[in-house]
């Protein structure tokens, strides 16, 4: 089955939710696992990681979470099909320049994705909508323990899990939320945020761009320690952290309502005004209009307008997706002119942003976390 | 880390948590930063922090470079990759480890998950010393029936310790 044919369609992915997602977009835990008789993919022969491969592939193959999954050898993948996995953050970047000797199965849900070979054996996470960390942990410990009945993973008592980096040895485990954060960044406190969150042991990245760059204001805040916590202690730890920065964003929402409101419903019109009226958009122009727009919505200016529908916009229009439908190589310009296209038409019917009636005052004050 | 004054002769790629990061720097900025040579460069140090690198040659004596008996890897190939060659390096270069691993994690001992095997193996083991205690005793207290039942429990659970722990 080709990728195009398996992977479900983006409005579809968009219609998925998950609690809290109005500021969670996602929640993933990936697991580092590698087996014995073979040294790390990186530095093991070719033959060698092929037999790996071919071996790790079939284990997984037979778990029953992964019945009817998508399985492929990534050299059979073209350029634009990995990309798209890439878009979709089903696989790593990394992972996409991998050839023959490294392989992909995706559950057919699309929640459970492992990469074989990457730079450890096994390298698989799942990944779920909205704010649901224990979720996740409990879906990928029962995968790995149905492996465990197959594969003999390198363990040892003191040092737990053995990887090919040293940053991932122990628990081999990678908790991470997707946050978005509009209001921290127009308030200009993520920086503040994203410092005491650091000194909390834990990274904050941008999720798109380069470095420290965030474009579409969008957040992965994940643990980067793996040696000395429990995976339960890591996700309730995170789990803690990402309430807080809940909190923290809505109380900036509030507050720029109250306090400056125009600066927040001028740039939420012109984000509109661009997005539905333009004829060139670049996607990193599309990716932090499109999170103004989504705050739009999460603010009451665009009743009627769904959440689902910007969101299947911001994985439309990301270049591989946008290349994907259509059969001639675009330039960079015309992908431009196709996504300014493609976002006309698609919000045609979304009338321009009202000034929402002021919101009645909380009558509790949320629980704290 | 890069000035974006001068045409970027230097080029580097960190590749982090799946995410390549390119990373180009002029003549004069990499001089600044010692890195002359972009082959020789340390990647351990831009992935794992500074002295990341040095800190594996520790356990290595005078002029005698550590080698993974396994799989061939050597400390300079660390240097280059950030990432170790095999299991058995982790064995390999465990002095020099160990210290690198203190500073990156909140503690040197893991304590999550544990592999089915390996924990059955555990409680199997500590169950099996239990029972040689009890024997011992009984055998002291003279009460072989007790004893004999012991003695074949003991036998049991080492030939089939799933079946006995699971009943
Ligand atoms: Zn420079
Ligand atoms: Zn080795």
């Amino acid at each position: 089955m080709q990728l195009h044919e398996f992977l479900t369609p983006a409005d579809q992915v968009a219609q998925r939710t998950g609690p809290g997602n109005r500021i969670v977009l996602s929640s993933r835990v990936r697991l580092a696992r590698n087996v014995s008789g073979f040294a790390f993919p990186g530095w093991a022969k070719k033959a060698d990681r092929q037999r790996a491969c071919d071996l790790l592939c079939e284990a997984v193959g037979r778990q029953p979470e992964m019945q009817g999954a998508f399985t492929a050898s990534l050299d059979s993948l073209s350029a634009m099909d990995k990309q798209i996995l890439v878009e979709r953050h089903l696989i790593s970047r990394e992972h996409a320049a991998k050839g023959a000797g490294s392989a992909l199965l995706l559950s057919r849900d699309e929640s459970l994705c492992v990469m074989v070979n990457e730079e450890d054996h096994l390298r698989m996470q799942a990944l779920l909508p909205g704010f649901q960390l224990p979720e996740v942990w409990r879906a990928i410990d029962r995968l790995d323990t149905g492996l465990e009945q197959s594969l003999e993973y390198v363990f040892s008592r003191e040092l737990g899990y053995l990887t090919a980096c040293p940053t991932n040895v122990g628990t081999g485990i990678r908790v991470s939320a997707m946050l978005h954060l509009p209001a921290l960044v127009l308030d200009e406190q993520i920086t503040q945020i994203i410092q005491a969150v650091n000194k909390l042991g834990l990274a904050v990245r941008g999720l798109y761009g380069e470095g420290t760059e965030a474009l579409g204001n969008v957040f992965q805040v994940s643990n980067q320690m793996t040696l000395g916590e429990s995976e339960a202690e890591i996700v309730e730890r995170l789990s803690k952290v990402v309430a807080q920065v809940i909190e923290h964003e809505d109380n900036a929402r509030a507050r720029l309502l109250e306090k400056e409101s125009k600066v927040v419903f001028n740039h939420i019109g012109r984000a509109y005004g661009i997005l539905a009226n333009a004829h060139s958009v670049s996607s990193k122009e599309a990716i932090n209009l499109l999170s103004l727009l989504r705050l739009g919505i999460d603010l009451g200016t665009l009743p009627g307008t769904p959440r689902a529908l910007v969101d299947e916009l911001s994985i439309l229009t990301q270049p591989a997706h946008l290349q994907a439908n259509h059969s001639d190589k675009l330039t960079a310009e015309q992908r431009d002119i196709r996504r300014a296209d493609m976002l006309r038409h698609a919000l045609r019917d979304v009338r321009r942003p009202i000034v929402p009636p002021p919101p009645a005052p909380p009558l509790d004050k949320p629980p704290a976390p | 880390m890069l000035c974006q004054k001068k045409e970027a002769r230097v080029h580097l790629t960190d590749v982090k948590e799946g995410k390549v990061k390119k990373v180009d720097l002029c003549e004069d900025c990499a001089k600044a930063k010692n890195i002359e040579d972009p082959a020789g460069f340390a990647l351990a140090d831009l992935l794992l922090g500074l002295g990341a690198s040095e800190e594996l040659t520790s356990g290595a004596t005078e002029g005698s470079p550590l080698v993974c008996p396994h799989c061939g890897f050597t400390q300079a190939d660390f240097k280059k990759t950030g990432r170790l060659g095999c299991p058995a390096c982790y064995e390999t270069f465990k002095d020099g480890l160990l210290g690198m691993l203190k500073t990156m994690h909140k503690g040197n001992r893991h304590c999550g998950k544990v592999p089915r095997g390996l924990a059955l193996g555990r409680e199997v083991q500590e169950r099996i010393q239990g029972l040689q205690r009890s024997l011992e005793q009984a055998v002291a207290t003279e009460d072989y029936e007790q004893a004999a039942r012991l003695r074949d429990e003991i036998k049991a659970l080492k030939e089939n310790p799933g079946a006995v722990m699971a009943g």
